[in-house]
């Protein structure tokens, strides 16, 4: 290096690079300030607290939206997960199967139910099905139902995610374990598919909380009283009382689980980190 | 037909032999690895495959339990054609111990779990046999204070040793290494290779692809030399490594810069 490249340059503004920095971040934060009080100004309090705040209308939806919605939300999500994870384990050893045909039926599958919106899904399982098959019930009622349509959307993005995790087993464990008179479909299921899942586990827990929030669908299979999930709940208590804050209480609801699990699936994803070093 | 064959081997010597390679042709793409083997590996007897990289030595030891199928050519274990197609190459594979270059340890398991989840799904034994088999083959490896460790937790000298205790807990009759000491900092090699030393006394049959001369001088019955995709020369240790015939393999040998080779050296030159 140079003499003259070390020489530091004379200042033009007068500041230093940090006082700079200051600056800078002071600006933001007065831009970011000025916008809050602009909004708090402009809005309607009365009328926000009116809609959204009725605390005696809030606390009548206790005990059921715990009891009854959101356990509601809770089973269709876990049983829409459920058949998601067992058919996406399926879709991705087709995907990577050595026999064309299932590749592709595989592969055309993922790009059907990943290109469509889930509304759509869940109309044509509502619709679509008892149309088609008259006569024939969905085991589960409205459980299997929505199992069938959530865990049609899930098994879609599962399945690439599960791909990528059996893709990621060394090559040299499906050799070893060959090598020790494994089957390939034993060697499959005894070696490589669980350690798959150690890497797949943070990424499957993401896909978890978006069938958490999918499961608001249900709203579009018509259900019973018994069977309202936080979204149909809140929403039905909503136009009855002409009033928002069921909306506002179920939102509430829902972040109370997928912020938590959101908290586990990064606590996973550090240790997957740390484990691969 | 099978008949015909196994009289054919008849003059190998003792018996039939445990391995035999015939006209052994394998190609990846354009590449052709192996051009023409013919080789036999007595019962009982310890032969170390040496050779450059890219000489198709492991290729060849891949081809022995079909990790790579041959192009042409057949491959007998013990008397039976394991490049027939009809054949059960998960039944012939488990008479064949297999021991990589990468250890390739299951991760998720404990040592133990490694020695006993293939006898289990496998060997169909029940847990207690197969722990049984599993103590006594760590004990011989030398490990048995590893027992319940997973495999993350050992240094690369013992997880070799651990899945040398895997193979053997299947009770093979041939032990296949592929350059077993080659992922290995010096230091712990001398360990993995007193193991295999233990095997070899104690009667094992074995092909070794290697790069340890002093090992294969000292253990091996005979050595291979193979370049280009064939063998070179073979015969004992001797022979091969001691007083090579062909350029290529002096040529080899001399690159190796391996301290038995200066003894060799020296050996030749008054």
């Amino acid at each position: 290096m140079s003499e003259a490249g070390t020489r530091v340059p004379p200042r033009r503004s007068g500041l230093t690079r940090r006082q700079k920095r200051a600056v800078s971040r002071g600006v933001q934060y007065a831009v970011f300030v000025a916008a809050l009080v602009a909004l708090g100004l402009t809005a309607d309090w009365d009328q926000l607290r009116n809609q959204f705040a009725q605390v005696d209308l809030a606390e009548r939806m206790f005990p059921d939206i715990i009891t009854l919605a959101l356990k509601n939300t809770v089973l269709y999500t876990m049983s829409g997960f459920v058949f998601g994870l067992a058919l996406g384990v399926v879709v991705a050893l087709m995907r990577l199967s050595s026999v064309g045909p299932y590749r592709w039926l595989a592969g055309i599958y993922i790009e059907i139910f990943r290109g469509l919106p889930a509304l759509l899904i869940f109309i044509f399982v509502g619709v679509a099905v008892p149309l088609a098959f008259p006569g024939t019930e969905i085991p589960g009622g409205t459980y299997g139902k929505v199992a069938l349509a959530l865990g049609l959307v899930a098994a879609a993005y599962m399945a690439e995610t599960i791909r990528a995790g059996i893709q990621a087993v060394p090559k040299g464990q499906m050799e070893a374990a060959r090598s020790l008179g494994f089957s390939h479909a034993r060697a499959m299921v005894s070696i490589i598919i669980p350690q798959a899942f150690r890497i797949v586990i943070p990424p499957l827990t993401n896909e978890l909380v978006l069938l958490f929030k999918d499961s608001s669908l249900v709203l579009f299979l018509g259900v019973t009283l018994e069977e309202r999930e936080l979204s149909k709940f809140g929403r039905d208590l909503a136009s009855e009382t002409a009033n928002s804050t069921p909306i506002l209480v179920a939102g509430l609801c829902y972040l109370l689980v997928t912020i938590p699990l959101g908290f586990v699936v990064r606590r996973l994803e550090a240790k997957a980190g740390e484990a691969t070093k | 037909m099978s008949i015909e064959k196994k009289n054919g081997t008849g003059t190998g010597g003792s018996g039939t032999p445990e391995i035999q390679v015939r006209g052994l042709h394998k190609s990846f793409g354009d590449n052709e690895v192996l051009r023409g083997i013919d080789l036999e590996v007595g019962s009982g007897e310890v032969v170390c495959v040496i050779g450059p990289s890219g000489s198709g030595k492991s290729t060849l030891l891949r081809c022995v339990n079909l990790l790579e199928e041959p192009t042409k050519g057949q491959v007998f274990v013990d008397g039976i054609e394991i490049t027939d197609p009809d054949v059960d190459i998960d039944a012939v594979r488990r008479r064949i111990g297999m021991v990589f270059q990468q250890f390739n340890l299951f991760p998720h398991l404990t040592v133990t779990d490694n020695l006993t989840l293939p006898q289990r799904r496998v060997l169909g034994r029940d847990k207690e046999a197969a722990g049984k088999v599993a103590a006594e083959n760590l004990r011989r490896v030398g490990l048995s204070e590893k027992a319940t460790a997973y495999p993350a937790s050992l240094s690369g000298g013992q997880q070799q040793r651990v899945a040398i205790a895997r193979a053997l807990a299947m009770g093979p009759e041939v032990m296949l290494f592929d350059e077993p000491t080659s992922a290995l900092d010096p230091e712990l090699v001398g360990d993995v290779l007193a193991v295999m030393r233990m095997l070899a006394d104690e009667g094992m049959t074995m092909m070794v692809v290697t790069h340890e001369m002093s090992f294969a001088r000292e253990v091996a019955d005979r050595v291979v030399f193979m370049d280009g995709g064939v063998i070179v020369e073979e015969g004992t240790p001797a022979q091969v490594i001691g007083n090579p015939s062909h350029d290529r393999t002096r040529h080899f040998l001399s690159r190796l810069l391996d301290p038995a080779m200066a003894e060799v050296e020296e050996d030749r030159t008054p």
